[in-house]
This record gives C-alpha cells, sequence and structure tokens, in this order.
C-alpha cells in the first residue's frame, strides 16, 4: 500500500515534468529548420507578471524573425539568476542576454560567460553597471533618467503631495525610479511597499496611507498591475488624489481611455527583448556593436490620453 | 468591534445567584481557558498600541480597512483552523485562491460566455484540489506538509502555464462585460455604507464563517471527530470515526475557502495575476496558530483564527497609520505579531496553570 502510493505520487510528478518539458520544447521550438544560433536569456522576472511576459513576446519575435533558438530562463533571486548564466555557460549558448539586476552576485557567472568567450548583451536592469561587468552592449531604460521625467510632470500638472508605491522593497531599479522622482519633483515624496501581487493587501495598505495623510494628491505605482488598485483605494479613502503608473499593460491602456489614469510611462519593454536578441545576432553575424558604449535607451515616454489611442491596438495583443 | 463580543459571549453562561466577585472570577477563568483567549489579549494589546501611537486609527473609516484586510486573511484561516485541529497543514491554500480565481475567469470568458458557469467551474477545481490533497495523504501516508507542498508547486506552476496556454498572456481579461458579472459582484465583492462608512461585503462573510465553524465545532457531532482525529487518529477509528472521509471533507473545506475568496478577490479586482497568492497560505496557519491552534492538532478554535487574522490585519494597517518609516515595515509587522503570540501563549499559560 505504502509503495503503490509513493509510487503514483512518483510517477504523477514525473508526468507533470515530462509535461513541462514537452511544453518548454513546444514553444522553444516554433521554426522548422534548424536555427543557426542559440540565445539564452536570463532575467530576475517574478513569474507571472505581465511585463515580462512582453519582454518575453519581444524576444521571441527576434528569435524567430533571426531564426535563432531562444531559451527562456527566469529566477527572481540574485542566486537563482547566477546559477542560470552559469549554467547556459555549461551549455555552451551562442549568446546571452542577461538583465543586471543583482550585480554582485552575477559578475562571477558572467566573468566565466566571457571567458568562455560567449557574448552578453544586457538589458531592463543594470544601466549603470553593465559596463563594469564586461557586457557587450546594454538596451534599457534609464530608470533614474524615467522617475526624473516623472517628476517633472507632476511639477507641470500641479502636484503636491506624491505616494509612491513599490511593489518590491530592494529591487534597485523600483529604488531608482523613486529617487528619480525625488530628485526634480519640487513638492513632498512618501513611499510605500506592498507586497508582491497580494492586491487586497495593496490595496488596504494604499487606503491607510491615504486615510493616514489627507493632503496626498498623487499616487503613483511603479507597476502597472497596481494602477487598477491604486485608483479603487483612492476611491474608498474617499480622497481626491489622482493615479499615474510606471510601465504599460491592456489594463492600464484603459484606464487611461477612461481617465481614470493620468499617464503611464512606457519603457517598452517589447523592444527591450526584441533587441537584446537582435543586438546579439547582429554581432554574431556582423560583428555589429551598437550604443557606442552608451546604453540604447528604450524609454521613457509618456502614453496620455492624447496618444493612447495609437497605443491601444498593440496593448490589446500584448505586445505594448 | 462585533469580533470581540463575540469572543466574550462564549463564556457567558454564569450562574445568577453567586456571590458578584466569584462570578466575576468563574467568568474570567472560564473564558481565559479558551483557546483564542491569548490571541484576544493578543490582539487588545495591538489595538491599544496602534490606537495610542496613530491617530487615524482611531477613525471608523480606518477601523473598515483594518477589517477589511483581516477578512481576505480570515476567511480562509478559518477553514485553515479546522484543518488544523483536525491535525494536518495546507500549503496550497494560498495559491488555491488564485487558481479559483483564474479558473472562473477564463472558464467564463473562454469556454461558457457566462459569468456563474465560471463560478460553478472554480468551486468544482477548488474542490477537487482539496479532494486531491487528502486523497493523496491517505494514499502515500506522507506528511501532510509534504504532499500539500508538492500540490503547492504544482498549482503555481499551473496558474502560470495554463493562464499563458489559455489567454496567450501572464493575467486574465477584464471580465466586467461578461454577463452574469453584476450578480456575481453584488453578491461576492459589494460594499454598502453604513454611518457614512464603505463596509465590504467579505467582512460580514468573514464573520459568519466564524460563526458557522465555531458552531460546527462546539455543537455538533462532527466537529467533535473533527477534534478527535486531530487528538489521535487511531483512537478516534478505535471509536468508528471515519478518519479517511474527515481528512478529505477538511481539506475540501479549504478549498471551499479558497474559492470563496477567490471569487471575492476575482470581483473586487476584475483581473487576475497569475502570480498572485504565493506566501498567503503562511498568513492564514500563522491567523491559526496565533488564534490559539496547536500545531499538533487536537486543539484550537475558529474565533482563535479570527483574532490572529484580526491581529495580522491591524498590525499591517497599523504601521502604516502610524507613519512609521516604510522600510522598516515586515519588521514591525514581525515584531508586533511576535509579540502578540508571547502574551497569547503566557495568558494560556496562566490560564491552565491555575486550577
Amino acid at each position: 500500500m505504502r509503495t503503490i502510493g509513493t509510487g503514483m505520487l512518483a510517477g504523477l510528478l514525473g508526468g507533470v515534468a515530462l509535461g513541462c518539458v514537452s511544453l518548454a520544447g513546444m514553444t522553444g521550438t516554433a521554426v522548422a529548420k534548424a536555427p543557426e544560433y542559440t540565445f539564452a536569456m536570463i532575467t530576475h522576472a517574478q513569474p507571472g507578471d505581465t511585463f515580462w511576459d512582453i519582454i518575453r513576446k519581444g524576444a521571441e519575435a527576434a528569435a524567430k524573425k533571426d531564426h535563432v533558438k531562444l531559451v527562456y530562463l527566469n529566477n527572481p533571486n540574485a542566486s537563482g539568476e547566477a546559477q542560470l548564466i552559469t549554467n547556459v555557460t555549461q551549455q555552451h549558448v551562442d549568446g546571452i542576454a542577461a538583465t543586471l539586476a543583482f550585480p554582485d552576485a552575477e559578475d562571477p557567472a558572467l566573468a566565466q560567460a566571457e571567458k568562455a568567450g560567449i557574448p552578453v548583451v544586457g538589458f531592463n536592469a543594470g544601466t549603470s553597471e553593465w559596463k563594469k561587468a564586461g557586457m557587450l552592449m546594454y538596451v534599457g531604460e534609464d530608470e533614474t533618467i524615467a522617475g526624473e521625467a516623472v517628476g517633472d510632470r507632476l511639477n507641470t500638472l500641479g502636484a503636491k503631495h506624491v505616494l509612491v508605491v513599490d511593489q518590491q522593497q530592494g529591487a534597485i531599479q523600483l529604488e531608482d525610479r523613486g529617487d528619480g522622482i525625488k530628485k526634480t519633483f519640487k513638492g513632498k515624496v512618501s513611499v510605500l511597499y506592498v507586497d508582491g501581487y497580494d492586491m487586497a493587501g495593496a490595496q488596504s495598505r494604499i487606503v491607510a496611507k491615504l486615510q493616514q495623510n489627507r493632503d496626498i494628491d498623487y499616487v503613483v505605482t511603479l507597476g502597472a498591475p497596481f494602477a487598477p488598485t491604486a485608483i479603487q483605494a483612492v476611491k474608498m479613502a474617499n480622497s481626491k488624489a489622482k493615479v499615474a503608473t510606471f510601465d504599460l499593460n491592456p489594463q492600464a491602456v484603459h484606464l487611461i481611455q477612461e481617465g481614470k489614469l493620468q499617464f503611464a510611462v512606457d519603457q517598452q519593454p517589447y523592444v527591450q527583448g526584441y533587441e537584446a536578441v537582435d543586438f546579439l545576432w547582429l554581432y554574431k553575424t556582423n560583428g555589429d556593436v551598437v550604443g557606442g558604449g552608451k546604453p540604447v535607451l528604450t524609454g521613457p515616454t509618456f502614453v496620455t490620453s492624447k496618444n493612447v489611442a495609437a497605443v491601444a491596438k498593440f496593448a490589446e495583443r500584448g505586445t505594448r | 468591534m462585533t469580533i470581540m463580543t463575540n469572543g466574550t459571549m462564549t463564556g457567558n453562561d454564569a450562574p445568577r445567584t453567586a456571590h458578584p466577585q466569584l462570578v466575576q472570577q468563574a467568568f474570567w477563568r472560564k473564558t481565559l481557558k479558551r483557546p483564542e483567549a491569548g490571541a484576544l489579549g493578543g490582539a487588545i494589546l495591538v489595538f491599544l498600541l496602534f490606537f495610542v501611537v496613530a491617530p487615524p486609527f482611531r477613525q471608523v473609516d480606518a477601523f473598515t480597512t483594518v477589517l477589511y484586510q483581516s477578512a481576505t486573511i480570515g476567511i480562509p484561516a478559518v477553514a485553515v483552523s479546522l484543518l488544523m485541529i483536525g491535525g494536518e497543514f495546507d500549503l496550497t491554500a494560498g495559491v488555491a485562491v488564485t487558481t479559483s480565481s483564474l479558473a472562473a475567469s477564463m472558464f467564463a470568458t473562454k469556454v461558457a460566455g457566462n459569468m456563474w458557469a465560471g463560478i460553478v467551474f472554480a468551486l468544482l477545481v477548488s474542490l477537487a484540489i482539496g479532494a486531491l490533497n487528502g486523497y493523496l495523504l491517505i494514499r502515500t501516508r506522507l506528511h501532510s506538509f509534504l504532499v500539500t507542498l508538492s500540490t503547492f508547486l504544482m498549482l503555481q506552476g499551473l496558474n502560470i502555464a495554463l493562464t499563458k496556454l489559455v489567454t496567450g498572456n501572464v493575467a486574465t481579461g477584464d471580465i466586467s462585460h461578461v454577463p452574469g458579472f453584476a450578480s456575481a459582484h453584488a453578491i461576492f465583492a459589494s460594499t454598502f455604507r453604513i454611518g457614512g462608512v464603505d463596509v465590504s461585503i467579505a467582512i460580514l462573510y468573514w464573520f459568519l464563517f466564524i460563526l458557522v465553524a465555531t458552531w460546527v465545532l462546539l455543537r455538533t457531532r462532527f466537529g467533535n471527530w473533527i477534534f478527535a482525529v486531530g487528538g489521535s487518529d487511531e483512537s478516534a477509528r478505535a471509536v468508528g470515526v471515519p478518519v479517511r472521509r474527515m481528512k478529505i471533507v477538511l481539506f475540501m473545506l479549504v478549498g471551499f475557502s479558497a474559492w470563496f475568496l477567490g471569487m471575492h478577490m476575482l470581483f473586487e479586482y476584475n483581473e487576475v495575476q497569475s502570480g498572485a497568492g504565493v506566501g498567503n497560505e503562511l498568513l492564514y496557519i500563522a491567523a491559526a496558530v496565533v488564534g490559539g491552534c496547536l500545531m499538533t492538532g487536537g486543539y484550537g478554535s475558529a474565533i482563535g483564527s479570527g483574532f490572529g487574522a484580526f491581529i495580522f490585519g491591524m498590525t499591517t494597517e497599523g504601521v502604516i497609520y502610524a507613519d512609521w518609516d516604510p522600510d522598516w515595515f515586515m519588521f514591525f509587522v514581525g515584531a508586533t505579531l511576535l509579540t502578540a503570540t508571547v502574551v497569547n501563549t503566557w495568558l494560556r499559560l496562566r490560564a491552565s496553570g491555575g486550577k
């Protein structure tokens, strides 16, 4: 009985593992002929985040166009992401595109990749660290510049007290956004940390903060999934505050169209994923190095009620 | 406030004719011996703390925010406390909430075209997950910690992988235009005004579930069986309790509570992130344990889980109302919980020690 039971569980787990492998195989090898190169994309994404899904779609589109095989892997922890870089280095992939979210942890792994002669392109996170880490090129948004742009915009909109909602306490790129706002914004800035995707918790905490401080007149969420929650929270707290967000997703587009969300700061994640793969391909096939030693910036661009119509149809299919 | 009256009412059958001082003492002793007594003490302590240090905490609308936060932990915590009294753990409860909302949303938008079909489908899925947990536990005879850890990890993967397969994105689409949305929203996620303050219906459901679970535990044969199974399943089996069926039913109850909260989350927020829910299972278990459930089973109460959730809700909101440095947020939450739990244990030991 005991052995039958454990055998069954093992079988079940094995079946699930097999299923995962075949699924991964299906998405990885969409092209019929053997691809020229295999590139690995390593990110610090939290699983199930709309933003990272858009990056991945961009990377897959470029891989398809360039006829390369793309291996996409992610781990939100520093050691986990470094380990993934080591793994693909040992698999002798032809190029690596990695987010430099945890420079200290990733540096040794990146050094290994360089020693093995594998070109590495940085993207999305690590605007100030990528050169030191020995990366060839970098494509992404300068988070501090994006934050500063938001601060400027809030000044022109006449905001007095801004509440910044941060969904990942300690994540360097989110801190940079907040610091950018503090640098240029002339009024007061408060920061509120919420806990990942616990929307009920996030909502209650924003309501509490708005009740605690009645003079907050703008709420800026550092991730698009939190914009609708912030809007709801403002309503529940009977606050007059307006809401804006970093990043874009289909729901944020709807909210801008409805006038409930003032603006979204788009860093165009699709472009980041697309270019990271394309840069590797250009380097392998043509020896190109893009950017002239500077990061290639994909943002910030602002999506407001004025230009939202043009963006909407792309957001609908999940690429903006 | 209602919840505190509930707590004291359980020991409210003191004799009428006795000497007033004796009555007082007997009443307190009886109250303090209840499993939730310590949690009540902890809750009062945390309440007083934030009442003093956080001015907005004293307002009614702040209090309803606290209760709402507590309810989203407390609804599954009621079922989790029953399961823990029955001697088992469930680590799937956090992601199972998300599974349920995802199932309802995707079945309604992609298959049935009606919200209520999605809701029923999600209920079946949630009950099936509970039944699977119980069945695997019985067949493998592994510790429930290990069984539900495995199913938890599998669900976490399925949530993301299936959502992406079905919708092409990692979040579900907006459901607010699907037929049946309005009625479902009214049932699961409406708010009403009391004295100029918006109150979420989730808070009422939470109280209702606590009352029903308490009645079941203290007044029914099923409740007796839960204590018996958690105390010792061998002796429970010896006196004719259907132990296996009981465990499966308890896991299905957790599934039901996950479904219920999942429906609230779906209709409150309209869209579901497939990565949500991870980590919340620990809050439900913490609420049950703070509320007096023993990790080893056989002892605890449903009201206690309510106080546990309430302590957690007060702490997370209170830290914000007090305007403490946000960098220290999690530290304060942990420290307050620890203090509340120590007070809880101390009170319980004093009560049971002084016979």
